[in-house]
C-alpha cells in the first residue's frame, strides 16, 4: 500500500509551480544600447538553432526586443553569430 | 524728475518705461537660439561605425596597407576618424567565400552620408574584403562606445 501511495504522489506533484514574473533585463539594468560585438551576450536571446527567441519567453520589452533583433542580425552579417546551426550552446 | 532719472539711470528708465524693449529682447534671444540650432545642424555630422573582414591570406603589411587605404578614403571625403580597433584574426561563425577565418577591423568616424556610398563602393571593388558592415550610430551607441573606451583606458592605467 505504501508503495502505491508513493506512486500516486509521483504522478500528481503536490506543489503547484509559482510563476516567476518575467522582466525586461534592459529596463531593469538600464542598458540603453545593445552591442552586436558581444556574441556571448546575444546568445542568451537565441535558441539552439540560432533563432531569435520570442518576447513571450525572454520577457524583453518591445522596445528592446527590436534592438536585440537588430544587434543579432548585425552580428550574423559580420559572422560573429551563425545564421543556421544545430547545438549552438 | 523724469529727466533727472534719465540722466542718472538712463538704461533703467528705458527698461521701465517701455515694454517693447523686453519684447525685443525676447525676440533677439529667440533668434539667436534658432541660428545656433541651424549652425549645429550644419556642423554636426553623423557618427558612423564600420567593420570589415579581410581575407586571412594577407600578410601583416598587406593588412596595414588595406587599412590605410580605407582610412584615406574616409579622410579624403571630409570624414573625421574618431576611433579604430584591430580585432585581429578571428574565426568566422560560418564560412564566407570558402574561408573560415578573417581579419577584423573597426573604424568609427564622423562624416556625411555620401561618404558612406563612396566607402562601400571601395569595399565592393576590393577583393581583399570579404564582408563589411557600416551603420549610423545613434546617441546611445555613441555613449556606449565612449564609455567602453574610457573603461579600457582606466583599466590600462590600473594595470600599469
Amino acid at each position: 500500500m505504501a508503495q502505491n501511495e508513493s506512486e500516486i504522489r509521483y504522478l500528481t506533484p503536490p506543489t503547484v509551480e509559482v510563476k516567476k514574473k518575467k522582466y525586461c533585463r534592459f529596463k531593469k539594468n538600464r542598458i540603453r544600447y545593445i552591442d552586436y560585438k558581444d556574441p556571448e551576450f546575444l546568445k542568451k536571446f537565441l535558441n539552439d538553432q540560432g533563432k531569435i527567441l520570442p518576447r513571450r519567453l525572454t520577457g524583453t520589452s518591445l522596445k528592446y526586443q527590436r534592438k536585440v533583433a537588430k544587434a543579432v542580425k548585425r552580428a550574423r552579417h559580420i559572422a560573429l553569430l551563425p545564421y543556421v546551426t544545430d547545438l549552438l550552446k | 524728475m523724469l529727466r533727472e532719472e534719465c540722466i542718472i539711470h538712463p538704461f533703467l528708465s528705458v527698461l521701465k518705461s517701455c515694454k517693447i524693449f523686453t519684447l525685443m529682447k525676447i525676440i533677439v534671444l529667440l533668434r539667436a537660439k534658432i541660428i545656433k540650432k541651424q549652425k549645429q545642424l550644419t556642423i554636426m555630422l553623423n557618427q558612423y561605425e564600420t567593420v570589415f573582414i579581410a581575407t586571412p591570406v594577407l600578410s601583416e603589411n598587406q593588412m596595414k596597407e588595406a587599412v590605410q587605404k580605407f582610412k584615406k578614403v574616409i579622410t579624403e571625403n571630409d570624414g573625421e576618424i574618431v576611433h579604430e580597433e584591430n580585432w585581429g584574426l578571428k574565426k568566422l561563425a560560418y564560412p564566407i567565400q570558402k574561408k573560415s577565418t578573417g581579419f577584423y577591423y573597426l573604424i568609427e568616424f564622423r562624416g556625411t552620408g555620401d561618404l558612406i556610398e563612396k566607402l562601400e563602393v571601395q569595399y565592393r571593388r576590393d577583393e581583399r574584403i570579404i564582408r563589411f558592415l557600416t551603420f549610423r550610430m545613434e546617441k546611445h551607441a555613441v555613449e556606449y562606445a565612449e564609455k567602453k573606451r574610457r573603461q579600457k583606458e582606466s583599466g590600462k592605467t590600473k594595470e600599469e
